[in-house]
């Protein structure tokens, strides 16, 4: 792990986190959403808040990607749930829903449980074949 | 009965995320560092590399599949326990998942996480 890799992990947070508290946002505007009119989920994607929702959602499918692309899934997604913290500010601030001292228990045990697996290796070692030597024939006995 | 409704879509979104993700990380792992061949090849390169593997498209479907669950599920009930009960439980589900499917190392300190965050999530939801 680098300082590069740590940057992709820290975009996963934050994009995934805004993200989901913009679709949020943008749901409540339209009101709840009926079983028998699905259509309805088409109609939310003109909305603003959703676009931009999803706009933040794309950034964080691009680092997620990145991050797949080098450390284990069950690596990357622990390390992903410090965007609850975010979403609970978020939720907090800028949609004034009522956070609990108890979720804010919740998001504090999961941050302790992502302290924990981010400090641990990131990608399972695979048993490779070992490359035969340059001039393999020469091989020092 | 909302709240019935409202879980119903947490496990959907659940399901079909935890299956995107797995098949997400199969096609990564397969393609390789995307920061160094998009350094090596450029960002096109690394688009259609992306786009060809066939198990990018089905974890698309899926995660499709979960991202309207998501917006129903936002729709009935706070963002602030949507969106960490279903994430929480789609981690433990991929963990497993990653375990099985990818082979993974899942050893005893991503388990404890696992506990940790599963914890957290019922927190979350009191």
């Amino acid at each position: 792990m680098n300082l590069r890799k740590y940057l992709v992990l820290l975009a996963v947070m934050c994009f995934g986190g805004t993200g989901d508290v913009l679709l949020a946002r943008g749901m409540k505007s339209i009101g709840p959403i009926q079983l028998h009119h699905p259509q309805t989920l088409l109609y939310a994607l003109g909305n603003p808040w959703v676009l931009l929702g999803i706009v933040c959602l794309t950034g964080f499918f691009a680092s997620y990607l990145t991050a797949l692309s080098w450390a284990d899934l069950s690596y990357v997604l622990p390390a992903t749930a410090m965007g609850y913290v975010v979403v609970a500010l978020l939720s907090k601030y800028f949609l004034g829903e009522t956070v609990s001292p108890m979720r804010w228990a919740g998001v504090l045990i999961i941050s302790c449980g992502v302290g924990w697996v981010t400090r641990g290796p990131a990608l399972t070692e695979t048993k490779k074949e070992p490359l035969p030597a340059p001039g393999g024939q020469h091989e020092i006995a | 009965m909302k709240s019935l409704e409202l879980w119903g879509a947490i496990a959907l979104i659940v399901l079909a995320s935890s299956a995107g993700d797995v098949l997400l990380s199969s096609a990564m792992k397969r393609i390789g560092d995307l920061g160094e061949l998009r350094a090596r090849r450029g960002l096109l390169v690394v688009i259609g590399k992306i786009f060809s593997k066939k198990q990018f498209l089905l974890a698309l479907a899926c995660m499709s599949v979960g991202f309207f669950s998501l917006l129903t599920a936002l729709s009935w009930g706070d963002a602030s326990l949507v969106a960490p009960a279903s994430a929480s439980l789609t981690f433990i589900v991929s963990a497993v998942m990653a375990k099985l499917f990818l082979k993974e190392d899942v050893d005893s300190r991503r388990w404890i996480s696992a506990l940790l965050v599963c914890v957290g999530v019922v927190l979350l939801t009191q």
